[in-house]
């Protein structure tokens, strides 16, 4: 066993478990967004940022960062609660997430997040991005309006169902997920119509058709449930 | 002591914070008690007041004589809070944000006189409908489409207490 400490906690995790998993063994809550259990970090959305204390107070994606030997780990301080806020902010702020007008409402991991991270307000400039929302797909919808390119969808496609079907396309404030190099969803050949993507995704941008609002709840734990029960060589 | 000037406005918005406002119910008279109400879409004046103490601020700035008002707002008050989620992100109005003002309009009012395109009777469309504080500066923050009720109380009742209400939990939450 790896021996750290977490906000002064002494803890014991796994070799090669991350801060993240160490953190929530002992109960101690770093909050998260882009990190799904059974999907491989990537360390993409930063919400999850901790400081290593000897690594020069260095900031770290816990969900993305091994354990080590003696590592000192703050998962918790102001200064932490002031960059995940601002990391917060620049989310809402990049695109069009009008939590009242979403079919998430309500069940939102990001307006979640606002709550527990005491944003009461975006203080960047909104972009309001003109974007598209794709309906082509039978069974599902795509609103890029809600979209935190988090990567959960295209994880879960090609890690857990292995389809490889959803994949990122554009730079920065411009990438948008798309199927199939940009074909409309509903024509994609490589979708199976399987729905891990829309139980994977933490907002609105992946939805159920014919589904109200309140009905409207993802099942995030799914992915984990597939995974473990999957039959091993 | 002397009863707190309140006030609300209504600009950019569906009037649904009002209405939560008035769902305050016989909490209502027991505010009548310590704040006179100087101006609202509820009370017949129509000079914003000087020395105004609170006002709540429902909706969005969306066009010219909105953003008037706001400024006048801000330098007859002393603390100007954002009442629901248009005032505090734009909400429901910033949908046409992404869209160009002159589509809009000519969208919803076909070809010929478009009220709102130019300053006129009609105050003019702003390209976007924006929230409060990127026009002037916000003291308080009340998310909520529209806060409930009971937000509104502990939020105002803090207010009148002379604390600052501090939101938390599932008081500060958008939607």
């Amino acid at each position: 066993m790896i021996n750290l400490r977490i906000d002064d906690t002494p803890v014991q995790a796994e070799p090669n478990s991350t801060i993240l998993t160490a953190a929530r063994a002992a109960g101690i809550r770093i909050p998260t967004l882009c990190h799904l259990d059974a999907l491989r970090p990537v360390g993409a959305c930063r919400l999850c940022l901790v400081e290593v204390r000897n690594w020069n107070g260095r900031l770290v994606p816990a969900c993305a960062t091994p354990v080590q030997e003696g590592l000192d780990v703050v998962a918790n301080s102001d200064r932490l609660a002031s960059l995940r806020r601002t990391i917060l902010e620049l989310l809402f702020a990049e695109r069009n997430h009008i939590c009242a007008f979403c079919v998430s409402n309500g069940h939102c991991e990001l307006q979640d997040l606002a709550t527990e991270l005491g944003m009461d307000h975006v203080t960047f400039p909104y972009r309001f991005p003109a974007l598209a929302v794709d309906a082509s797909h039978a069974k599902f919808g795509i609103d890029h309006n809600r979209c935190v390119l988090c990567g959960r969808c295209v994880r879960a496609c090609a890690e857990v169902e292995g389809a490889f079907t959803w994949g990122f396309a554009g730079r920065g404030v411009h990438t948008l997920v798309d199927a199939d190099l940009g074909e409309p969803w509903g024509e994609s050949e490589t979708c199976t119509g399987c729905g891990k993507c829309v139980q994977a995704c933490p907002t609105g941008a992946l939805f159920e058709k014919g589904k109200a609002t309140a009905e409207q709840v993802k099942r995030p734990a799914l992915l984990a449930d597939v995974t473990q029960r999957r039959p091993r060589a | 002591m002397p009863k707190i000037r309140l006030a609300s406005v209504w600009l950019s918005g569906c009037s649904g914070c009002h209405m939560s406002f008035l769902d305050l119910d016989e909490r209502l008279i027991e505010l009548a008690g310590k704040a006179e109400l100087v101006f609202s879409p509820i009370v017949d004046s129509k000079e914003y007041p000087a020395d105004v103490d609170v006002v709540l601020v429902e909706g969005a700035v969306g066009n010219t004589e909105q953003r008037h008002l706001l400024e006048e707002i801000r330098a007859k008050t002393k603390i100007l809070v954002a009442f629901g989620d248009c005032a505090v992100t734009g909400n429901v109005p910033s949908l046409r944000n992404p869209l160009l003002r002159e589509e809009v309009l000519r969208t919803v009012y076909g070809e010929g006189d478009i009220p709102g395109l130019e300053e006129g009777d009609v105050p003019a469309l702003l390209p976007q409908a924006l929230p409060l504080h990127s026009v002037v500066k916000v003291d308080r923050f009340l998310p909520g489409c529209p806060p409930s009720a009971d937000r509104i109380w502990r939020f105002v009742e803090g207010l009148l207490a002379g604390r600052r209400p501090e939101l938390t939990g599932a008081d500060l939450r958008f939607g």
